[in-house]
């Protein structure tokens, strides 16, 4: 199914659909790179969009990721049912411009809620993701040691707002596990001298207003192809006039790509909810 | 993880819990005098049955309600819980919303109202959040009953 087909789905749906603002806003977060619902590299705990266990909910967005030699596009989509589920699809186009090449990889993603509230309950909220990852450029990857050009990551995600817990501010924070096995997100393959492993990835954040949130992100990768693949860390504002649209900026620090280090840049994404 | 990283989540998390500490060892009496005392509280509270009258999505389940026994009741409550010189004697939570089945969305809908009733009361974003940390603890005895 390509993404169009699937956005024009959804948009033919939607008139059908009642728009759903159960959620407080800001706190569904926004859209990660790989289609979940999250920060902008790290998916969340929080599902997408403003559904209440009684509503449907449905969102878009496309980002742009800009650092010295490459460069990331990605457009998706999430559906989320009652809050429980979150179901995402996102087309991601990876230019790699030292080669002048494009590498293309398709995540169809699920999320399932498996307890409580961001804002109200006692504990953290808690969900469990999975993200199956289609390489469909697997050349370059198998060059570079990749055994696989299909993967799967799981990931366990927790998260909690605080309310007022800075000198009134609140604040956010998400601590995510994920099992994987995936060489640059899955855009340079799946595997290669190690087996997959658990890696963490962290995000934090405060809501300056009720419109505003500042935040910084860490992501721990695998090193499977030898080519001192890092960590990524990003710092982000996210803008929300309202339930219908936010719009993210991130400054990268990607640090080192296939070997190619100082990997710095900025980040832009646009998400509209229904 | 990289030392700066490592920084700054120290910095945010430390900042957290002396934020945590703050509100305890802070007079309870802070926040109260914040919202404007009794004063500040009776304004606020009118402008928030002045909110939920207007809602459509929110005002069924309040119209059976008294206006004065709910406004008397919430002042007494916020005060109450804001660390003023009051003791909250009226109704039971979890009877005063038992048979009402108020769902998720509808309940942050009055928590969205209360935040326009703060906002029109020039209650400033932090004391907003102050006062919606002592009340969401209320939430399971107030929704789906």
């Amino acid at each position: 199914m390509t993404i169009k087909r699937f956005l024009s789905c959804v948009f033919l749906i939607l008139p059908t659909l009642c728009f759903a603002d159960g959620k407080i806003l800001a706190t569904p977060g926004v859209s990660q790179i790989e289609g979940s619902g999250g920060g902008g590299i790290v998916p969340w705990a929080q599902l997408a969009g403003y559904a209440s266990e009684d509503e449907i909910a449905a969102s878009a967005f496309c980002s742009v990721a800009n650092v010295k030699n490459f460069s990331l596009n990605v457009c998706g989509a999430q559906a989320n049912l009652y809050d429980r589920v979150e179901l995402s699809i996102a087309q991601q186009q990876f230019d790699v411009d030292p080669l002048n090449v494009t590498l293309k990889q398709d995540i169809y993603g699920a999320k399932f809620r498996l307890y409580g509230d961001l804002i109200y309950s006692n504990w953290p909220q808690f969900s469990l993701g999975l993200q199956h990852k289609r390489l469909k450029t697997a050349d370059i990857a198998f060059a570079l040691g990749a055994k696989e050009k299909q993967g799967t990551d799981i990931y366990l995600a927790a998260s909690k707002l605080h309310l007022g817990a800075i000198a009134g501010y609140n604040f956010l924070w998400n601590a995510t596990f994920r099992y994987t096995q995936a060489n640059e997100m899955g855009l340079l393959g799946f595997g290669g001298k190690n087996s997959a492993a658990i890696f963490p990835e962290l995000s934090a954040a405060i809501l300056l207003s009720k419109h505003i949130a500042i935040g910084i992100e860490y992501r721990k990768k695998p090193d499977n192809l030898g080519l001192n693949e890092s960590h990524w860390r990003d710092m982000f504002i996210a803008w929300f006039p309202n339930k219908h649209i936010n719009l993210t900026a991130a400054y990268l620090d990607l640090d080192t790509i296939a070997g190619i280090g100082n990997q710095q840049g900025f980040y832009f994404s646009l998400s509209g909810q229904f | 993880m990289n030392k700066v990283t490592l920084f700054l989540f120290f910095m945010i998390f430390s900042a957290s819990l002396s934020g945590c500490s703050t509100t305890i060892n802070n007079h309870q009496g802070s926040l109260y005098i914040q919202l404007g005392e009794e004063q500040g509280i009776s304004r606020l509270v009118d402008s928030f049955i002045k909110e939920l009258a207007k809602d459509k999505q929110v005002f069924p389940y309040f119209a059976k309600a008294s206006v004065s026994h709910f406004r008397k009741g919430f002042i007494n409550h916020m005060c109450d819980i804001s660390g003023g010189p009051c003791k909250y004697k009226g109704d039971n939570m979890v009877d005063i919303h038992t048979g009402m089945n108020i769902n998720e969305a509808d309940f942050n809908r009055v928590v969205e109202l209360l935040v326009k009733a703060m906002e029109k009361e020039n209650i400033s974003y932090r004391t907003q959040n102050k006062l919606l940390a002592k009340l969401a603890p209320l939430r399971s005895e107030v929704i789906k009953r």
